[in-house]
């Protein structure tokens, strides 16, 4: 009997996509219930939009005024009780909520924890990510003990919507702490589609050379309908914000189209976009690692490139 | 006030690891090994809270193989006052690095331990998080800024949605991201001071951890390969090439 417990991702009263990606993830695993754990402040909204993914059995809600944001020194303590319901699987995304909470909630458990899912090769054996994803491994997991893993959320597309499960809410008797407190989120405010939900990606390198010149990405992403990435270098050289960046320690994305421009394609870059569906490269340098991996190359001077483009575009 | 930081041993983030051919593990042999990096700025943020008076003593701490100590040397030429090592031929996994990294706590009292958010080696993420709920303390995860103020840390973590900024009681686990700190350059001199530090070396049986390394790695492959695209040679191309595949 197996029954797996996804902990729902959201913000500002929205479900995020990385959600319905862990359903596709456990459905793999062939359980026999799916039920989705919201903690919010107010969890209305969240509840309806998870109980709508198909393949969920139950949606259970923790409302509670000190679940306003993820802390998860907060958070954990009541997935815990949750998930000593007898569940025998906790899921969470590998986003940085994820990454955050899990392996607390692993520890509290005593149990260890399967970080980024790629592949479920059965209910406690999977492969995962090592080396910035220069090694693949499988690993095995104890079926004895309850299995807590974040789920890399580019390698399983969101499942879809169809369902209507019912929704529970349930209190718990844990003792959350006061020591850790939210202060403030500094979002950085766009109309652009997310980066890691987007199905067009356009990210920018070193090779834009300063935070003016981003603005030819940005204006191209806009003509694409498509959200913004870069580099590590790009990030490090303060030309964007850090939560654009692509790569091992940034986000890990699969959208459709992928456009690298001006970025070499360090392996810690690669490492994020190797699920894209198609990826373009326009580099000056004809012989950087970008174009080993790139469906589409063009060698030339971007700056002369993306006007042409977006003239071509129409 | 006392800093613990974790210092792990990586393969260097420049090589490129390979899988053995007979899928057994991945090349380690004659590879170099540096610092993981995220450990290098952990112990520079540790570093720098001493110089402003904030913290008294940085330790840095290892669990690994008896050849570790000439790395735990790099972290006291770095400047840290002094090294613990926990000796252990094998390789642990995170949560009885946790468990291990409690005993040290238990042992030493400091107010902050940091950690780096991932060991690169790995790629786990885990450590610190669990460290902090095995201590039952705060945790402040993927920090890129730090401020302490009367025994509470206020620290700016980098996270998908933007930054966020969080305070946590000390005392507390913080993980570093890439962006907290550039690392300062190890100094010849260092080096020869470094080598009258205090080190302690702990055998890891003898710390009585209850191992927690439940999973069982039973295969290593190569990552799959993306097959080698087409060239176009302007951007018209380009867009006729992405028409094609239905993507425009």
């Amino acid at each position: 009997m197996s029954k797996i417990l996804i902990i729902a991702e959201h913000l500002n009263g929205k479900l995020n996509s990385s959600t319905a990606r862990c359903v596709t993830c456990a459905r793999e695993m062939k359980p026999d219930s799916i039920d989705v754990l919201v903690l919010a402040d107010a969890a209305d909204a969240i509840s309806a939009e998870a109980a709508k993914i198909d393949g969920v059995g139950k949606v259970i809600t923790v409302t509670n005024a000190a679940n306003a944001h993820p802390l998860a020194a907060v958070y954990a303590p009541q997935i815990v009780e949750i998930a000593k319901k007898g569940y025998t699987h906790v899921l969470a995304p590998s986003t940085t909520f994820g990454k955050d909470v899990a392996p607390r909630v692993a520890a509290l458990l005593g149990v260890a924890q399967v970080s980024d899912i790629m592949k479920v090769e059965g209910g406690y054996a999977f492969q995962r990510p090592i080396y910035a994803g220069n090694a693949i491994i499988t690993v095995q997991a104890p079926p004895d003990k309850t299995l807590v893993a974040t789920v890399r959320t580019a390698s399983y597309a969101a499942a879809a919507n169809g369902g209507n499960a019912p929704v529970e809410a349930a209190t718990v008797s844990a003792e959350l702490p006061t020591h850790t407190r939210f202060v403030e989120l500094a979002q950085g405010k766009s109309d652009r589609p997310d980066l890691q939900g987007a199905a067009r990606v356009v990210s920018g390198g070193r090779g834009v050379g300063s935070a003016e010149n981003f603005a030819i990405i940005f204006k191209l992403a806009d003509k694409l309908g498509a959200a913004v990435g870069a580099s590590r270098a790009a990030v490090d050289a303060g030309y964007v914000p850090s939560d654009l960046q692509v790569g091992q320690t940034g986000k890990i994305i699969a959208p459709e189209l992928y456009l690298a421009i001006g970025i070499s394609g360090a392996i810690q870059h690669l490492t994020g976009i190797k699920d894209a569906g198609t990826i373009v490269a326009i580099n000056k340098d004809g012989e950087a690692p970008i174009f080993e991996v790139a469906d589409i190359g063009l060698v030339g001077d971007l700056f002369k490139i993306i006007p042409e483009l977006e003239q071509a575009l129409g | 006030m006392k800093i613990l930081v974790g210092y792990k041993r990586v393969v260097d983030y420049n090589v490129r690891v390979q899988v053995k051919p007979d899928g057994s593990g991945v090349v380690t042999e004659g590879v170099k090994l540096s610092a993981n990096p995220f450990d290098d700025i952990a112990l520079e943020e540790a570093l720098r809270l001493r110089e402003k008076g904030v913290a008294t003593e940085v330790i840095v701490a290892t669990i690994g193989p008896p050849d570790a100590q000439a790395h735990l040397r790099n972290g006291l030429a770095m400047g840290a006052n002094r090294a613990i090592h926990v000796v252990s031929k094998e390789a642990v996994q995170p949560l009885t690095a946790a468990r291990t990294f409690l005993k040290l706590i238990e042992k030493e009292q400091p107010h902050i331990v940091i950690l780096g958010k991932q060991a690169i080696d790995d790629d786990n993420n885990q450590t610190g998080q669990m460290l902090a709920a095995l201590w039952n303390r705060p945790q402040a995860t993927f920090a890129s800024k730090i401020e302490i103020a009367n025994n509470v840390a206020k620290v700016t973590r980098e996270v998908d949605a933007g930054l966020e900024t969080i305070e946590v009681d000390l005392p507390a686990v913080i993980t570093t991201d890439l962006r907290l700190n550039e690392p300062r350059f190890i100094k010849l001199p260092d080096i020869m001071k470094a080598k009258a530090k205090p080190m302690e070396t702990i055998e890891f049986a003898s710390l009585g951890v209850e191992s927690g390394d439940y999973l069982k790695t039973t295969a290593y492959a190569p990552p799959a390969k993306r097959s080698k695209g087409v060239m176009v040679k302007d951007a018209a191309e380009l867009v006729a090439a992405l028409k094609t595949k239905g993507l425009l």
